[in-house]
């Protein structure tokens, strides 16, 4: 762990963002790669640049296509239409064999006859190298994923994260250019897959690969990844690093599947200097956003606010305040490091979530149950969207 | 929580144990009364039997027990047994040779059973889901017609002046008809047809069981295709194999109707000269002889392909 922490102080991690280097070549593209299955789309179009060392997330709900579009990558599924290039070659006809990518499976798809050490050879004796290379290379990978003592064991004799790591070992085994990971610790309690996370960050520098995770886990793409795809039925959403996906959602299903999130119904007023005025009829308030005021009046569009950028008081805010609700606390969650209030907005049916860091041990006075409230955000807290 | 109910939850879970108990008992000596019964005890008579004496009577062996003669009477019957009729197996060669021919037609009658089945079974395994039920149904259809029957259909298909022979002599692939009746090709035909279910059958189910993600592991590795089938496919329907191979060996070895009906005279096969013994020379003794050293002979293979199951078993647990 502290080496984690040591590392993700280091100068690789602090300056790399290739996407943003207009001269740099993509080591993987998606280009217009659409997959059919009958009638139904899979995947819709999608056009993705990955980078040379990046770690990439896949991130959307179950049955969007995430796995679909990483086996096209593997091989074991051909594009309907589109072009999949890895470091500029066409990879359309290569079979999976032959492609220089290792894939970790959802299911790990370990050989069930072969012991620990077998299943981590196998990719190597498929490239003619010697004995006595392939057994330092399994001895260096059993390290790596900490089962010097396991090496004689056949997969049934393993417990569900060693199996993981077995599996993981395995497809490190090659040295792909490019690993893929499927839901990689989908199976591990929260403890142990939050400590995973640490490690595959932890390899994939020291490595220097390329890894390409696929999840439904938004948290885990949130830590692991450099940037993150977020996907819905078959269609790319946003693209983007983690930060930008949760402080700059570009649509409301981004916003609203990414963490915790309040979204306002709102009409455009007019602009101002550096914003736009709204009203909201469903909280009965007016509301300032800040950015872009190009908006027409009449529009409808959704204003969005993350609970932590709320501010929450029983006493009324300052007089030079914005975006002021009034309303009642509905019920609270008290979460050790966070509270979160649950406040119904006076003259509507609207629950507003609000979440407060708990920065001292004990408050003088603490917002309870049914206490009258005043929440207010500042007008560059909130995410204007189309409705 | 669970530990918490744990404790609470097992007297009760005891006491129901101690009625199950005599149950269990019940379950297992149902099975071993029937093999007691039905095996067992025929084995012993033919075991008797054997060490018997031939003569021409009703029945036509001694001694006889006889019970009413007392303790004397158990004596003389058990002095009266020896193991001649053992010995005149192995001074006549025929038997030997019945023996021998027996294993060599089961052995490869066994492997081309294999041969023909693996492909079908992989065939079914790999087919889409919808039509398998078909396919093994159309295995299974044979079962419904009788094996006389069937083997008798054989004859009319390969006679000089059969089915066979008509269509390659049209089709003008030959020009003298085969004579493939009465030899040992026939009697290996017959076996391979006859037992190809209780082959296909074991390799479908363990082939079905495959994981195809595997086969797409072993790809990703860089493994090509006919590789992996010898890396990944065939190791993991090796238990398919072995039970199917053992299914069709072990019956093989004794097959009496197929030699008897395709095979002809030159066909030296352990069940046909079991048969001569017992109805034309009414040797019973020696005929049981035979029978019991045909069991012996078998019991190897038998209890590898036990041992084999057990061990998996083992290792699965
Ligand atoms: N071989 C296939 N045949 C038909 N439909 C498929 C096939 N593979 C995937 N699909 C469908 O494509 C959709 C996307 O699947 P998948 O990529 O596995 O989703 P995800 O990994 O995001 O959960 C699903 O609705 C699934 O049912
Ligand atoms: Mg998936």
């Amino acid at each position: 762990m502290a080496k984690a922490a040591q590392k993700a102080l280091g100068p690789i991690r602090r300056s790399f963002a290739p996407w943003l280097d207009p001269s740099a070549v993509p080591l993987i593209r998606f280009e217009n790669v659409v997959k059919r299955f009958g009638d139904f789309v899979a995947v819709d179009n999608v056009s993705i640049d990955i980078h040379q060392r990046e770690f990439f997330a896949l991130l959307g709900p179950s049955g969007c296509g995430k796995t679909t579009l990483m086996r096209m990558l593997a091989g074991f599924e051909a594009p309907t239409s589109g072009r999949i290039t890895l470091a500029g070659k066409d990879l359309a006809g290569v079979p999976p064999y032959r492609r220089p990518v290792n894939m970790m499976f959802q299911s790990y798809a370990l050989f069930p006859h072969m012991t620990v050490a077998q299943n981590i050879a196998f990719g190597l004796k498929q490239d003619n190298i010697g004995k006595a290379e392939i057994e330092t290379r399994v001895k260096e990978m059993l390290r790596l994923v900490k089962l010097e003592a396991f090496g004689a064991r056949k997969p049934h004799q393993l417990s569900g994260g060693q199996r993981q790591r077995v599996a993981l070992a395995r497809s490190l085994a090659k040295r792909p250019k490019v690993l893929l990971l499927d839901e990689p610790l989908g199976a591990l309690d929260k403890k142990l897959r939050e400590e995973t996370q640490f490690e595959l960050m932890d390899l994939q520098q020291e490595l220097g690969l390329t890894f390409m995770i696929v999840t439904h886990d938004q948290e885990e793409a949130m830590v692991v990844a450099d940037r993150i795809a977020v996907m819905n039925h078959g269609k790319l959403v946003q693209v983007a690093t983690p930060g930008e996906i949760y402080e700059q959602p570009n649509c409301r299903y981004v916003a609203d599947f990414i963490g915790d999130i309040n979204i306002f119904d709102a009409t455009v007023t007019g602009a101002e200097v550096g914003g736009t005025r709204l009203k909201s009829a469903e909280v009965g308030a007016d509301f300032v956003a800040a950015g872009d005021a190009s908006a027409v009046a009449g529009t409808e569009v959704a204003l969005a606010i993350r609970p932590e950028k709320m501010r929450i008081s029983t006493e009324p805010p300052p007089a030079d305040a914005t975006n002021v609700l009034k309303g009642e606390v509905w019920d609270i969650a008290y979460l050790g490091d966070w509270t979160t209030l649950l406040v119904k907005v006076e003259g509507s049916e609207k629950i507003v979530r609000v979440s407060r860091a708990n920065m001292t041990r004990s408050e003088a006075r603490p917002i309870g149950w049914d206490d009258k409230v005043f929440v207010w955000f500042a007008p560059d807290a909130g995410i204007l969207l189309a409705a | 929580m669970t530990d918490a109910a744990a404790p609470d939850a097992s007297p009760p879970a005891r006491a129901a144990a101690a009625p199950g108990r005599w149950k269990r008992w019940l379950l297992i000596a149902i099975p071993y009364c029937w093999l007691l019964a039905l095996f067992l005890a025929p084995f012993f008579i033919v075991l008797k039997i054997s060490v018997s004496d031939t003569v021409i009577a009703q029945p036509p062996y001694e001694p006889v027990l006889d019970l009413s003669q007392g303790w004397q009477g158990i004596k003389d019957w058990w002095s009266a047994l020896d193991l001649e009729n053992y010995s005149a197996l192995f001074d006549d060669e025929l038997y030997l040779a019945s023996y021998l021919s027996s294993l060599k037609i089961a052995t490869i009658s066994t492997l081309l059973t294999l041969a023909i089945a693996y492909p079908m079974a992989y065939g079914m395994a790999r087919a889409p889901k919808s039509i398998r039920p078909t396919l093994l149904m159309a295995v299974i259809l044979p079962f419904w017609t009788s094996l006389l029957i069937r083997v008798y259909a054989w004859i009319g298909i390969l006679n000089p002046d059969g089915l066979l022979n008509a269509f390659l002599l049209w089709a003008r692939v030959i020009n003298e008809p085969l004579y493939i009746m009465n030899t040992e090709t026939a009697v290996y035909i017959g076996i391979v047809y006859s037992y190809l279910p209780f082959m296909v059958l074991p390799l479908y189910a363990s082939l079905e069981k495959l994981d195809e993600t595997l086969l797409e592991a072993a790809a990703d590795l860089g493994c090509p295709p006919w590789k992996a089938f010898w890396k990944i496919t065939v190791p993991l329907s090796l238990p398919g194999v072995i039970a199917g191979c053992f299914l069709v060996f072990i019956p093989a070895v004794g097959e009496f109707v197929i030699p008897d009906l395709l095979g002809g005279s030159e066909t030296l096969m352990i069940g046909k000269t079991l048969y001569n013994e017992f109805f034309l020379n009414r040797d019973w003794p020696v005929s049981s002889a035979i029978a019991v050293l045909l069991l012996l002979v078998l019991v190897v293979p038998i209890a590898i392909y036990n041992n084999i199951q057990a061990r998996e078993i083992g290792d699965k647990a």
